[in-house]
């Protein structure tokens, strides 16, 4: 019995550690086959439940997200600008509609494949590039990249690019352009809108 | 007859835009910079309006039937069979830029393909580790260090920074597809690689409809970033925030 417990004691120790010095590659990886294996098995997400598809975005693979790096990276320079306050319902706005729009993705899975290519890092870098791949049948393998900041509480995603596109400043003109318009206040109520309309059209489809 | 009427349009597209293109170039020195990127707004966005109903009544739909119609080996047979049609200009631009060793990965693939992988229906060389590379003219300019010289939005085609219209011009002269003879047969390989990738497309769609606050925007930096990461073949330098 002690023994027992001895052991369960260690092993909860090493995966601590473990967890706290992982290397951002190793995160990624983990996090893209974690998130795979339950979409794989899971008929709803794969037959297009959205919802389903949030919920599981929301828990594994949020946590690793620095969203407020994100909101910044996609205003640029406006981003000093705005008020404490400002920043933070932007950023509330804005992971609404990232996590919304492309949990979508995770509906249209049909057997991928994610290759992680190889990664090498210098010693007390805090920012760095994870490169992977997604192969599919019948087509050209499609480039996927995460930008990872190490934070206090370990490596954070604060960017995404899908070949060669990043999710985040492909936002920085159609923000630019909201705030000439409306000011930062403008572009949250724009944000905060668009959200509104995707959430009536989530709740259209699952009555039907 | 539809097929006919695509093909014959595209082929008038390919004569007009030569005529807009160089009207523009003189233009676009003469106009005032709005946005640096984006010096034609005022036409693309129209053209973009333009585009929007075309793809709505009659390329979507039939990029739908297209993709529920044929089954997956026949979709994944016809990507690959004009993929390796393209291999031999995606060959002589990476030669253009300079890469031979990628040049030779293209031609061993165009060899492997179109002789196992039977007439290129099976892309037998990526599964041989030869990997399919993409490269045009408008890249290759690109690495000569021809700029972009501002974003356009054409119908049918899309959008094309000013480099990459002409670029889109010299590679229908290199792509074997463009010089098929007779006109009507090369008519219906234009359309079919058309509704092809346009139904490969199709489920971006959505996720453009939904992630973007100003679609017309959302495309064109879409574009821009993909382009600059293609002529950087996958690796761009970091630009500053």
């Amino acid at each position: 019995m002690m023994k027992k417990i001895i052991a369960l004691i260690f092993a909860t120790l090493v995966a601590a550690t473990a967890q706290a010095q992982e290397t951002p590659d190793v995160l990624i990886k983990q996090v893209t086959e974690d998130v795979l294996e339950i979409v794989r098995n899971d008929k709803d997400i794969q037959s297009g439940n959205t919802q389903k598809a949030i919920d599981l975005v929301d828990k594994k693979v949020l946590p690793h997200f620095d969203f407020l790096h994100m909101t910044a990276l996609a205003l640029g320079k406006d981003w000093r600008k705005a008020t404490p306050q400002q920043q933070q319902q932007l950023t509330a706005e804005f992971k609404t509609l990232l996590v919304r729009t492309y949990s979508n993705a995770l509906t249209g899975y049909k057997n991928q494949k994610v290759v992680y290519k190889p990664f090498k890092m210098n010693a007390g870098e805090t920012d760095v590039l994870v490169r992977t791949e997604v192969l599919q049948p019948g087509s050209k393998a499609i480039q996927l990249d995460y930008s990872l900041e190490k934070k206090e509480s370990g490596w954070k995603v604060y960017d995404v690019t899908v070949a060669g596109i990043s999710l985040v400043t492909n936002y920085r003109d159609q923000f630019a352009q909201e705030v000439r318009n409306g000011g930062v206040d403008g572009l949250i109520a724009t944000v905060a809108a668009k959200n509104k309309s995707l959430e009536s059209n989530l709740a259209k489809a699952e009555k039907k | 007859m539809m097929k006919i009427f695509l093909g014959n349009e595209m082929s008038r597209c390919r004569k007009l835009l030569a005529g807009s293109v160089f009207a523009m170039v003189f233009a676009g020195a003469v106009m005032a910079e709005e946005n640096q990127r984006d010096p034609y707004e005022g036409f693309n966005r129209g053209m973009f309006a333009v585009n929007e109903v075309i793809d709505k009544l009659a390329t979507k739909p039939l990029a739908q039937i297209y993709d529920k119609a044929a089954p997956l080996p026949v979709k994944a047979g016809t990507g690959n069979f004009f993929g390796n049609v393209g291999d031999l200009w995606i060959g002589s631009n990476n030669a253009l830029q300079g890469k031979f060793g990628d040049a030779g990965v293209d031609i061993g693939r165009l060899l492997i393909n179109s002789t196992v992988g039977i007439f290129g229906l099976f892309d037998v060389a990526s599964e041989l580790g030869l990997e399919k590379h993409e490269e045009d003219f408008g890249q290759t300019m690109a690495v000569w260090g021809v700029g972009g010289g501002g974003y356009l939005f054409w119908p049918v085609i899309g959008p094309r920074t000013l480099r990459d219209t002409a670029g889109w011009f010299i590679d229908s002269y290199g792509d074997p597809v463009w010089r098929t003879r007779p006109v009507s047969v090369r008519n219906s390989l234009l359309t079919l690689r058309f509704i092809d990738i346009r139904a490969s497309l199709l489920p971006a769609d959505k996720v453009v409809e939904e992630a973007a606050l100003d679609k017309y925007a959302y495309i064109r930096d879409a574009y821009l970033q993909r382009r600059r990461n293609q002529i950087f073949d996958g690796r761009p330098p970091r630009l500053d925030d």
